[in-house]
């Protein structure tokens, strides 16, 4: 088995079974889903228009709560460091980390979308179209949030730095993936345009992340 | 004295001293000309009557933003790529300029947009950019407050410098890509100006002026960066001393 497999399958073991981080996301994404008709009111008219947004948004703020767990916890046990100087490239290392996170933390807040969709009174079609938004944005979002969880991987007391730093930086993934959402359920613009910048962006981020992320490891590790 | 002399603090230093009082009163003067040019030269536009004048602070406010993000990458590719010694200095103290700047964009923007458009605020692709350009220089800042050593800190907020600096060609060319109620580009286009030379002269000389002002107060920063680098180390080798006696 090559060192990056065995990182990837490390990974994705340990965040199934320490604490359950994984599970987590998606309880917060849950809980992000029930507090919007407290404060919007059970209009389920309003809940289904804005459905596709919220969703999106508690996807993005439940990656945002898992990426701590990216990075720091090897800081913090030193593992980080053996990987930092391993022989395998560090770009494709914290890339396989950035791809066994979103595995364990994305692709199971993509799973419970439809299931959080009927919630809010979203049909069923539309339900697919927007797990299916999901599904091309969510890699984006944390292959993006692997940078800022280099760059606060050593702040003992980052706090919320690291979703400021963040969160500006997913902006064009939010705005392609709930355009694309709403030109399919409303019908009112071509669905095709914002899908495929959408899978643009993730593409990019995809290169980006990792690299920047590496970057940053080697210059900041003291 | 060679051209990269100023890389050594103590002879940037020196030359701070020695452009600061040529540079402050090139900036009096251009303020001074260019505000005369604005209120007293510059006709009122037919339909947005004296108003427009606010465009002679929104426009220089707008480019002095995007010119911070951009003078910040070029130090951060000499934090990273060439190794300047000033290099993360001039990225630090570039941020809260930029930012001010980029804030006085926005508000002057907001307050023009309330007689202009109706609404103090929309979201379109110019104003989210710029807002978002404006929470990444915050961002940046909260950054460099949060890591003690400040080397560490030059190269992290480095590395976050080049990955923001995809917003600027969004910014400038949100206009384009998007219909947006922020009117399209006027000076930098395909094509000559769209804007007459009696109102394109005095906002010339208000970016001028704002510039200068730019300049002066950043080696007024950068001066102060060294100065303050220095008395932490005075510090923490008097705190050395004192442990060891």
């Amino acid at each position: 088995m090559t060192a990056l497999a065995a990182l990837l399958l490390r990974d994705m073991r340990l965040a199934v079974r320490v604490g359950g981080g994984a599970l987590m996301g998606v309880l917060f994404f849950l809980l992000v889903v029930t507090m919007v008709p407290f404060g919007v009111g059970p209009d389920l008219k309003l809940l289904a228009r804005i459905g596709p947004a919220i969703l999106w948004l508690g996807a993005l703020l439940a990656t945002l709560l898992g990426l701590d767990r990216l990075l720091a916890a090897d800081h913090d046990d030193g593992s980080l460091d053996l990987i930092v100087m391993s022989h395998a490239p560090l770009e494709l290392a914290v890339a396989a980390k950035a791809m066994a996170h979103w595995l364990t933390t994305g692709l199971p807040l993509v799973i419970a979308a439809p299931l959080l969709g009927i919630f809010l009174n979203i049909d069923g079609a539309a339900i697919g179209i927007v797990a299916l938004t999901l599904v091309v944005g969510t890699p984006a979002l944390t292959f993006i949030g692997l940078i800022g969880a280099a760059l606060a991987v050593a702040l003992e007391r980052g706090g919320l730095l690291l979703p400021v730093l963040v969160l500006p930086l997913t902006v064009p993934v939010l705005i392609f993936g709930i355009s694309a959402a709403d030109a399919a359920i409303l019908n009112a613009a071509p669905f095709g345009a914002p899908f495929l910048i959408l899978i643009a962006l993730t593409l990019m981020s995809v290169v980006i992340g990792p690299f920047a992320a590496a970057a940053v490891l080697r210059h900041g590790l003291d | 004295m060679e051209w990269i002399a100023p890389a050594n603090p103590s002879r940037f230093l020196a030359l701070a001293e020695r452009l600061l009082p040529w540079l402050a009163a090139a900036t009096a003067l251009a303020f001074a000309a260019g505000l005369y040019e604005a209120f007293f030269v510059a006709p009122e536009d037919y339909q947005q009557g004296a108003t427009v004048r606010i465009m002679f602070i929104h426009v220089p406010g707008a480019w002095l933003g995007m010119l911070g993000w951009t003078i910040m990458s070029v130090a951060a590719l000499g934090t990273l790529v060439w190794r300047h010694p000033l290099a993360d200095v001039a990225l630090k103290t570039a941020a809260p300029l930029g930012a001010a700047f980029t804030f006085v964009c926005l508000v002057t923007g907001a307050l023009w947009g309330r007689p202009m458009w109706g609404t103090y605020w929309v979201w379109d692709a110019r104003l989210t950019s710029v807002l978002v350009l404006f929470l990444m220089y915050l961002g940046l800042i909260a950054l460099w407050r949060a890591i003690e050593d400040p080397a560490r800190a030059g190269r992290a907020a480095a590395a976050l410098t080049l990955v923001g600096a995809i917003n600027l060609p969004i910014i400038k060319f949100s206009v384009d890509w998007w219909n947006t109620l922020h009117q399209p580009a006027s000076l930098l286009r395909v094509g000559a100006p769209t804007i007459h030379p009696a109102i394109l002269v005095p906002l010339l000389v208000m970016a001028l002026a704002f510039t200068l002002l730019f300049l002066t107060l950043y080696l007024c920063a950068m001066r102060n960066e060294i100065l303050r680098r220095r008395v932490r180390t005075l510090r923490l080798l008097q705190a050395q001393a004192a442990q060891g006696a």
